[in-house]
């Protein structure tokens, strides 16, 4: 159902009141990114449908409410899928929702994240004007680049009313392969296969195994597992192995204890940190449980070429992202105030002064 | 700042030669003359000096000096832009960034390059081979063109299809703003805390900052590569071979068209033996392991028959794929040697469109007399017709210029963009105005003012201001025929 009119009323009334706004989707989000006070809510969700989807051209479009399990079913009619493989979180997760989360899954390190595959996005900024960036084409370097810098913003500079996706085909086949390592062994071996020519597509390590999936032709699959070797999963295995990490269903993410996420360049060597650690990505993205001092987690993460979030659980009433430096932080409030001069859109839920 | 303009311009002047060697700091307007214009040659401004600094604390200086006199700076790579995007502006200075041009790093673990922005595209993947590894987007100017261009313009190449832009594979900038203040944005793991102010870097035309350095993904370079000619009697049948392919199941590594006067031109320069009696040919890549190759390569044949190809060859041997590779990349000059002067056009529409887009195009091509010749990245819709005139015979220049103005039109009528990879520049600021509504573009200005408060940075390019659309809409009025033609409108 188209309900932009409603949508843009309602932010030009706010706008005119300077009122903040709460933008959901699903509204179950709540845990990621900053807890802020109760504003009124934008309600996105019944903003659903597929609005133009050509297989063949490669691309989709569809209004930002519509349900993530509704796309990927309409996808996979037609063979093909959303390449970044965005984790639901949830049976209602909307595809606004997790493109301002900006969430990607395990096929993130090999095919490209949310971000990579937006090619277009209709919006409506903090003045409530409706605008559109971007388009349907593979290629367009037109006015800057403002799809892209809306995925991840947490609806902080503007409501994703419509978006264009990229999409490709299926892989022919999937195969999963499993080592015994230790934590140095796995990001070794996770980066020289990752400079060479195979066709991988996921990567783990859960605490003594590393997982490693194949995707491509059956022949491709075949060559490179021969060079990779290690024990094969059952084909209904590897795909619910993958589906519960990328659902935080797998068992190191069960329990309250706060789950914190580190982004660090993906050679980066085990970091010295009690407790458990669950690797992805390549080594790229990795996870952490409990209470930990976040300055110095964040500091240990930029040594290595990154950053720390608290994901979820903790104290979220602080800050959960890493804070900017303060050029970069000033930058940042000026782009804001460009898109939102009111500040009503969800302000707070990035940073606290934003 | 007090004083007369003359001892203002002095001093200006004065406090930049203290600050870069002899060498560092032209302006005799014989030394100016090669700075001109970028690639799009009939846009010319004489600026007022040209300054070549040689690593990121000379930059930081000129900016802050050019801040202090209130100058403008226009950034400038190698030159190759097609959009005008380096061409001086009136009283401004060039910032040359080719003397950057160390490659800082290449980290095998992590598969990154860290670079200057003067290092020209192909070195990358030149330094990164021996460890088995390359730079992906491959503009056909990649023996020139420098990396920071690349990044202001979000560049592509033949094998983006598959690979992706530049902005799919830069990790991380090093970025000056308009007063210096040095900004890391990106970062070297997946992604970075905050806006991704990344993306909006890529093809940002210089307006919103200058790149010191880029950090950039590797890729391993595939086991095998074979391309595929194929023959078409018409553009349609070989546009349908297209969508066939990608609705099969299979992205190509590149999959190119080119019509019959590209055709010629291209095989007249390269002699790379492709069909001359062709109405279109279709160059597909494919890559990966050794017996995937076959399978592939099976499948695109039989698709290719099907679609009615009348001939096909493939290219196994690195030799003749290059040799193939070569006519492509090689087509813009190829066609240049067909006429004086040629315009190169760079809109994206849908791929299912292509067929009535060529035929408008040659209706009006037959309308203008002027012949166009069509290269196209088949696979990712964007369209590079070469409009053909002679700027000194009387009119040509214009009407190729309208010629062009209206090809653009209809790709965004069709649903696609007036620009895939050359960007705006100065040349589609008008352009700029079919594709985008005035809110639209007050939002991208804001954009500027937050990056650029004083508005210093390549000032005038890429977005047109709203006063200058309004008079362009009034215009419009009568059927596209623009009132005094004479009048430069750039
Ligand atoms: C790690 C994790 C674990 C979870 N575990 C559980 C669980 O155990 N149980 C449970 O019930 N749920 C859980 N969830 C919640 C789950 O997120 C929801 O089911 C679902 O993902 C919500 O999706 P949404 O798209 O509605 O997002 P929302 O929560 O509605 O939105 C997310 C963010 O995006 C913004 N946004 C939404 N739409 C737009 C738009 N169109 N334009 C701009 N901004 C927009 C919102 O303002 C918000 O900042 C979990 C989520 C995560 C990430
Ligand atoms: C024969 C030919 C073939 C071409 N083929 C392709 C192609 O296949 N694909 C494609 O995408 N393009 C192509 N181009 C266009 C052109 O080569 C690209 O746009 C290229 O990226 C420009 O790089 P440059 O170093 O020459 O930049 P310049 O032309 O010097 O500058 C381009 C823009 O970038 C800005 N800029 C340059 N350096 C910096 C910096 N360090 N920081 C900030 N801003 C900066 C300039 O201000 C300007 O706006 C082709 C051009 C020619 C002449």
């Amino acid at each position: 159902m188209d309900q932009r009119e409603r949508l843009q009323e309602q932010v030009r009334e706010a706008f005119q009141q300077s009122r903040p706004l709460q933008i959901q989707g699903a509204g179950t989000k709540r845990f990621y990114g900053r807890k802020t006070a109760d504003a009124e809510p934008l309600l996105l969700r019944e903003h659903q449908g597929i609005v133009d989807y050509e297989p063949s051209e490669l691309f989709v479009t569809l209004r930002a409410g519509t349900s993530l399990q509704t796309l990927q079913e309409q996808l996979a009619e037609a063979g093909q899928m959303l390449p970044f493989e965005p984790p639901f979180f949830g049976a209602e997760a909307t595809i606004g929702g997790t493109l301002a989360c900006g969430f990607s899954g395990p096929r993130r390190p090999y095919a490209g994240s949310a971000r990579d595959y937006v090619l277009g996005v209709h919006m409506l900024n903090g003045l409530g004007e409706s605008l559109r960036f971007g388009g349907q084409v593979m290629k367009n370097v037109a006015g800057y680049d403002v799809s892209r810098l809306l995925v991840g913003s947490l609806g902080t500079l503007g409501i994703l009313l419509e978006v264009t996706l990229k999409v490709l085909p299926r892989p022919e086949r999937e195969l999963t392969l499993v080592h015994d390592t230790d934590m140095a062994t796995a990001i070794v071996r996770m980066n020289q296969w990752a400079g060479q020519p195979l066709p991988l597509s996921a990567s783990a390590w859960d605490g003594a195994h590393l997982y490693l999936r194949l995707s491509g032709t059956e022949k491709a699959v075949a060559a490179a597992q021969s060079k990779i070797g290690g024990a094969v999963l059952d084909e209904n295995d590897g795909i619910l192995f993958w589906k519960n990490l990328r659902e935080h269903r797998h068992v190191f993410f069960q329990g309250s204890a706060a789950l914190w996420r580190l982004a660090v360049a993906p050679a980066t060597p085990p970091l010295a940190l009690p407790g458990q650690t669950l690797i992805e990505w390549g080594g790229g993205q990795r996870w952490l449980r409990g209470q930990r001092d976040a300055s110095a987690l964040q500091t240990l993460a930029a040594e290595h070429g990154g950053h720390a979030t608290l994901f979820r659980g903790g104290d979220h009433a602080k800050e959960v992202f890493q804070p900017l430096p303060p050029a970069l932080f000033a930058l940042h409030q000026r782009l804001k105030n460009a898109f939102d001069p009111h500040g009503i859109l969800n302000p707070g839920r990035l940073y606290a002064a934003l | 700042m007090a004083g007369s303009p003359d001892s203002e311009h002095a001093a200006f002047l004065s406090a930049l030669r203290a600050l870069l060697p002899d060498d560092g700091l032209l302006t005799q307007s014989e030394d100016l003359h090669p700075y001109e214009c970028d690639g799009l040659s009939v846009l010319r401004e004489l600026p007022l000096a040209v300054v070549l600094p040689r690593h990121r604390a000379e930059v930081q200086a000129v900016l802050k000096i050019c801040q202090q006199y209130a100058v403008a700076v226009v950034p400038r790579g190698a030159g190759t832009g097609l959009s005008g995007g380096a061409r001086p502006c009136a009283g401004a200075i060039v910032l040359s960034l080719a003397r950057l041009k160390q490659i800082r790093a290449l980290d095998t673990s992590n598969r990154t390059a860290r670079v200057q922005p003067g290092v020209r595209n192909l070195a990358i993947s030149e330094a990164a081979r021996p460890m088995g590894l390359y730079y992906a987007p491959d503009p056909s100017s990649q023996i020139a063109c420098t990396i920071g261009g690349n990044v202001a313009e979000n560049s592509g190449g033949v094998h983006c299809l598959k690979y992706g832009l530049t902005v799919h594979n830069v990790l991380a900038l090093e970025v000056l703003d308009a007063s210096g203040e040095r900004l890391e944005i990106g970062s070297q793991a997946p992604d970075s805390p905050g806006y991704d102010l990344l993306a909006l870097m890529m093809g940002s035309e210089g307006l919103l900052g200058i790149v010191t350095e880029c950090t950039l993904r590797l890729l391993p370079v595939p086991e095998n590569t074979l391309v595929l000619l194929a023959a078409f009697a018409s553009v349609v049948a070989a546009a349908d071979a297209v969508s066939a392919i990608i609705a099969a199941g299979i992205i190509p590594a590149g999959l190119e068209m080119m019509d019959q006067l590209a055709i010629e031109a291209a095989e007249d320069f390269v002699h790379a033996g492709y069909p001359r009696d062709a109405a279109a040919i279709l160059l597909c890549e494919l890559d990966g392991t050794e017996a995937e190759l076959q399978e592939r390569l099976r499948a695109v044949e039989k698709l290719l028959q099907r679609q009615g190809a009348t001939s096909i060859r493939i290219a196994a041997d690195a030799e003749t794929r290059l040799l193939l590779w070569k006519g492509r990349k090689a087509a813009f000059p190829a066609v240049g040697r067909l006429a004086p002067d040629y315009y190169c056009m760079d809109g994206t529409i849908p791929r299912k469109r292509l067929a009535e887009v060529l035929e408008q195009i040659a209706i009006w091509s037959a309308e203008y007399g002027l012949r166009v010749a069509n290269v196209f990245h088949a696979g990712d819709g964007n369209l590079h017709p070469l409009i053909l005139y002679d700027a000194n015979v009387e009119e040509q220049l214009h009407a190729a210029e309208a010629l062009g103005q209206r090809i653009l039109e209809l790709c965004v009528a069709v649903g696609g963009s007036i620009t895939g990879e050359h960007g705006v520049g100065v040349e589609k600021l008008d352009s700029m105005c079919a594709q985008f509504t005035p809110a639209e573009l007050a939002q991208l200005h804001r954009i500027k003012a937050a990056f650029d408060p004083e508005g210093r940075l390549n000032p005038g390019k890429a977005v047109p201001s709203l006063h200058r659309c309004a008079e362009l809409g009034a215009m419009h009025v009568h059927h596209g025929q623009l009132p005094f033609p004479e009048l430069e409108r750039f």
